[in-house]
């Protein structure tokens, strides 16, 4: 520690500190403008000067280290003047005119020329002239610019997207987009983090322009609605309008960084589009109803088809993008009121097997470790995991963990962005991982490479395992995955000699037939390296929607009441009886949505009702989901749009979308936070929570809970174990992570830790696993394999993303991707509409040629309707899960 | 057929040479200097394709290469002529009326400074002193200089060029 006096206040501060950070530290404030705390190397405002005792010149104080008896002033005369002659060449350079500024009123230049006392100067410095440039989202003034470079910090360290730059030299310096293009032809993915860090109005958001000036914006924050990170959002609201949105500084878990859709995808609650009474279909079209009737009719249809057939009869999908609240209080219906376990949501096609693989190997069907820790790990394994598209923010950590000296392994099939990143990227064949993964684990046990105490003392199986792997020498690994055998050697080489590491994963691994294999095959990876129970290490599996996790957690899943306590034990059943006051629980695990779509077909299910589900869309080979849902005898739809979906309901129930009730979301990495109201839903539309409440109340069923809050805090709380100390009080800014067991717990960032797995054995599990190939393999008459997934511009079938201004430009059309060798040998150009076709059906589409893909490969997403992948995917599911192979169909690719 | 041919056997030749500079300067710190240099010897200047390649094959931002080739005058991102005219605007030469032998120029070739003619056969820059003062004013086509230009000679000097 050092001592040192600023402005005569005598100081203490560790070695290596700045005189800004201990001036900072200790509540004395220096201007600056182009500091960024933690990331900073840019030093260039020089604003922050201050005196030294001793120094020839004033010093910058960013740049200063702090030395033992240092005097330092931050306010002399001498500096005072600095900062205002410093001031009056920004003021003359540029054109900085505040009075149609959107930054005006958060500027930093205009706060200290108004502190500083500083007039427009009357001479103006030339720069050269450049038009504004205006991309989809973001604004460019370089006339405004003060070159402070903090976007530069922000696009190249911190997000590492590396798209802006400092181009030419002397007065003409100017920050320019890639090799000087505008940066709406540049590659910038417009995440509008530069937007967020600039200083002052060079950089502002276009969609705010003329919506309010800065003083009548009120900052709520809440938790975006977007994928499973979770990231922490400032709503700026006028009113009821949501102007912009930037991220919380320093909250957990983005620390103030968004994605494109984050930042810019919150105004699809505003669209005339919204679904704004209760319908009720008659001769084959939509009238409006009153509540009254629109309830009344669907509890009476329950009532008749419960009674006639049983509660079996009828089922019910939640919604993985709603509250919390929402998914409690509908399992809760289907449960308590209906007294049947058939309650599933869309986990079904994404991350079921992560929950049943991860809690046969582990306990706990949760990502073991945090994004906090992600930006420090040592070594990065990233497999089936297209993260910088699906989880932007989540990949900016990978990426600057690689920036502070870790390795990243890549495997995938496609060489996605954040391959070029990698240390090793291997490209794998669709389909193959278990025998990839097998590989690397004879190699590191052969070798001897693999961590005997954690195997010994905290897992089980590992005979089992040695002798499976021990069939899947690195050859025969390399014949199935493709990947050289000297690639799989590196592999198992950097992973043992870099531990802890972690290992990241996605749909890749998830949606294949053998989706729960693949995950507990990481699982298995993981536990013979000793890579759990640590810092820094893990498996992290990043969850799809936003609220996925959540939706999971309060009991959306056919065999388990909120908190995972399962439905067929006894006690469980007894425990909630007496919690909701209610007799003969179904002890009978409920059905899964595949199971629900069919039994609509051959009538074992009468009564369906969709939660916020596009399932027309969402579920694989769309003409067979289409058939059952108009089998359906009774159909309800919850919904804030119209969707594909709804066009089958036979009642439509119109919802309060997010930002229009107060309830939580729960991240991948088990953090539930506060999502806040900022507007009334539109016309008659109610909270989901509350549709519910009154349904039930046509039963005789009186819940007390009048808001989110009171469910959460009296029942889902309450009943669950895990969440028995997370309480609404104690999330008002961070969320906490589960498990939180009691009201002083912190919440729990890594799970099992010092090797202590929540099974009640203790021990991870060890699942010796063989391998299987996709259901539906590439042959003389469907060559290629279709794989699928989603892009950065949209999320799911686009009912919200579709309705973002922008957005849709962003990426106005769905492309089939396909290898440059494919597409020469096809004779097909890039931007050529083709024929992709399956056994399920057919698609035009415009192909997207890419040297991303691997031949034999054609890539697509389910965004758009017209030409969505899951017109061909396959209904091959994981035995256990019902997953969907969403990752491998057989398919063709043809001119037309 | 055969223009065609030696066409494509000279873009093979010209994507060989660019390989072989960016392999041999990629993995040494401080490469994309000599890189850029050796493709703008390559090519005449530095095209956006430049950019875009050697950002792919060297794991170089693009905006770190722009970055570079616009802070040094001697990189240049548009074509150069097969005749470069450089118009000396030093001291002496501006007295004696550079300024309208540019002009001149300009309008005789029809661009811009920085600028190449369409056929490619000129490009045209303005350029500090060459040390000629006594033949003032002097313009430099490639090597050649030409001294005591008046402003009716213009014309002539280009039209010694093929």
């Amino acid at each position: 520690m050092l001592n040192l006096v600023i402005d005569g206040k005598k100081i203490v501060a560790p070695e290596n500190t700045t005189i800004l950070q201990a001036a900072t530290e200790n509540n004395i404030p220096i201007p600056t403008l182009c500091h960024l705390d933690g990331i900073h190397d840019s030093h260039s405002c020089r604003i922050c000067v201050v005196e030294v005792e001793g120094a020839r010149t004033l010093m910058a104080s960013c740049a200063t280290e702090i030395s033992e008896g240092m005097i330092v002033k931050t306010a002399s005369e001498s500096v005072i003047e600095a900062r205002k002659t410093i001031i009056e060449f920004l003021l003359a350079s540029g054109k900085h005119d505040c009075m149609t500024c959107e930054k005006s009123g958060n500027c930093q230049l205009q706060d200290l020329a108004y502190e500083l006392g500083v007039q427009r100067p009357s001479h103006y410095i030339e720069r050269s002239a450049e038009p504004v440039d205006i991309s989809e989202m973001i604004i460019r003034d370089n006339d405004k610019c003060i070159l402070c470079r903090k976007c530069l910090t922000a696009c190249n360290e911190m997000v590492v997207n590396q798209v802006l730059g400092l181009g030419y030299r002397g007065g003409k310096t100017a920050i320019v987009c890639d090799n000087g293009k505008p940066m709406g032809e540049s590659t910038c993915v417009q995440c509008g983090e530069c937007v967020q860090v600039c200083p002052v109005g060079a950089l502002t958001e276009r969609k705010a322009v003329g919506k309010g000036r800065t003083w009548e914006l009120e900052k709520v924050r809440t938790t975006c609605p977007y994928c499973g990170v979770g990231c922490q959002l400032d709503l700026h609201v006028k009113g009821e309008e949501i102007v912009k949105v930037t991220g919380v500084p320093d909250g957990a878990p983005n620390m103030g960084r968004l994605c494109v859709k984050g930042r810019f995808g919150y105004d699809f609650i505003y669209s005339d589009e919204r679904l704004t009474t209760p319908l009720i279909k008659e001769n084959g079209a939509f009238r409006e109803a009153s509540w009254e009737e629109a309830l009344d009719l669907v509890a009476s249809r329950f009532k008749e088809i419960i009674q006639e057939h049983g509660p079996d009869a009828v089922a019910g999908i939640s919604c993985a993008r709603s509250i919390n609240e929402d998914s409690y209080n509908m399992q809760k219906l289907f449960r308590s009121v209906f007294k049947t376990n058939n309650i599933d949501h869309c986990a079904r096609s994404c991350h079921a097997p992560t929950v049943a693989g991860l809690m046969t190997s582990f306990g706990t069907g949760g990502m073991t470790n945090s994004f906090s820790e992600f930006s420090k790990a040592k070594l990065f394994f990233c497999i089936g995991t297209n993260m910088t598209e699906a989880h932007p923010v989540a990949s900016t950590f990978v990426k600057n963990a690689v920036r502070n000296g870790a390795k990243l392994i890549v495997v995938d099939p496609r060489r996605h962005s954040l391959a070029d990143h990698a240390d090793i990227f291997a490209q794998i064949k669709v389909g193959s991982d278990v025998a990839f993964l097998n590989g690397i684990m004879h190699v590191l046990i052969s070798e001897e490479k693999y961590d005997k105490a954690f195997v010994a003392e905290h897992c089980m199986n590992f005979e089992e395992i040695k002798t499976m792997v021990a069939a899947y020498p690195p050859e025969r690994a390399s014949e199935i995955s493709g990947v050289s055998v000297k690639t799989i050697h590196e592999i198992a080489d950097l992973m043992w000699d870099i531990r802890p590491s972690m290992l990241a994963y996605t749909l890749g691994i998830t949606e294949h037939t053998c989706g729960k294999n693949n995950v507990m095959s990481v699982a298995n990876l993981q536990m013979i390296l000793g890579n759990l129970g640590k810092e820094y290490a893990g498996v992290n599996p990043l969850r799809g929607q936003n609220n996925v996790q959540g939706a999971c957690d309060m009991g959306a899943l056919p065999n388990v009441y909120n908190g995972y306590q399962k439905v067929d034990d006894p006690a469980a059943g007894a425990k909630f009886e007496r919690h909701w006051g209610v007799e003969r629980l179904s002890k009978r695990i409920g059905i899964m949505v595949p199971h629900m779509l069919d039994g609509l077909v051959d009538k074992k299910i009468r009564a369906l009702y969709i939660f916020g589900e596009n399932i027309a869309n969402t579920e694989p080979d769309i003409r067979h989901v289409e058939h059952c849902l108009e089998s359906a005898e009774f159909l309800v739809c919850q919904d804030i749009f119209p969707t594909e979906t709804t066009r089958f309901a036979d009642v439509v129930l119109p919802a309060a979308a997010w930002s229009e009730d107060e309830g939580t979301f729960t991240n991948a990495e088990r953090r539930v936070s506060l999502v806040r109201k900022v507007k009334t839903p539109p016309g008659i539309s109610k909270p989901n929570w509350m549709i519910f409440k009154e349904i039930a109340a046509r039963f005789g069923h009186e819940w007390n809970s009048k808001s989110g809050r009171e469910i959460w805090d009296n029942e889902i709380s309450a009943f669950s174990p895990s969440f028995a100390g997370l309480k609404y009080h104690r999330i008002q800014k961070d969320g906490i992570q589960w498990p939180c067991p009691s009201e002083d717990h912190p919440g729990t960032k890594i799970l099992h830790m010092n090797g202590k797995f929540t099974h009640a054995h203790e021990k991870g599990v060890l699942m010796p696993l063989e391998w299987t190939p996709p259901a539906e393999v590439p042959d003389a008459e469907y060559p290629f394999v279709l794989s699928t997934g989603r892009r950065l511009y949209h999320y799911h079938t686009r009912t919200q993303t579709g309705r973002c201004q922008g957005l849709n430009n962003l990426l106005p059309e769905e492309t089939a991707d396909i290898s440059v060798a494919d597409a020469e040998r096809l004779h097909i150009e890039d931007g050529e509409m083709i024929m992709v076709k399956s056994r399920r059906g057919e698609v035009k589409v415009k192909a997207k040629v890419s040297d991303r893909i691997p031949p034999g490969m054609v890539w697509m997403a389910f965004h758009f309707r017209e030409n969505c992948a899951n017109w061909l995917t396959n209904q091959a599911f994981d035995p256990e899960t019902l997953t969907a192979e969403f990752k491998a169909c057989a398919a063709n690719v043809c001119k037309m | 057929m055969n223009s065609n041919g030696c066409a494509r056997d000279m873009i093979d030749e010209e994507n060989a040479r660019f390989e072989g500079i960016t392999s041999r300067h990629k993995d040494s710190k401080g490469g994309l200097i000599p890189i850029l240099h050796e493709v703008q010897e390559l090519y005449g200047y530095l095209p956006d394709s430049a950019f875009v390649r050697i950002s792919k094959t060297c794991n170089i931002p693009l905006s770190e290469i722009y970055g570079v080739a616009t802070f040094y005058s001697f990189f240049s991102l548009k074509p150069k002529g097969k005749y470069e005219i450089s118009v000396c605007m030093g001291t002496a030469c501006y007295v004696k009326g550079a300024g309208r032998i540019l002009d001149r120029i300009r309008e005789e070739l029809d661009i811009d400074v920085g600028d190449c003619t369409e056929d490619g056969k000129f490009s045209l820059s303005a350029c500090r002193c060459l040390g000629a003062c006594g033949l003032a004013p002097v313009i430099k086509v490639n090597e050649q200089v030409h001294g005591r230009l008046a402003l009716a000679d213009v014309s002539e000097v280009l039209n010694q060029y093929e």
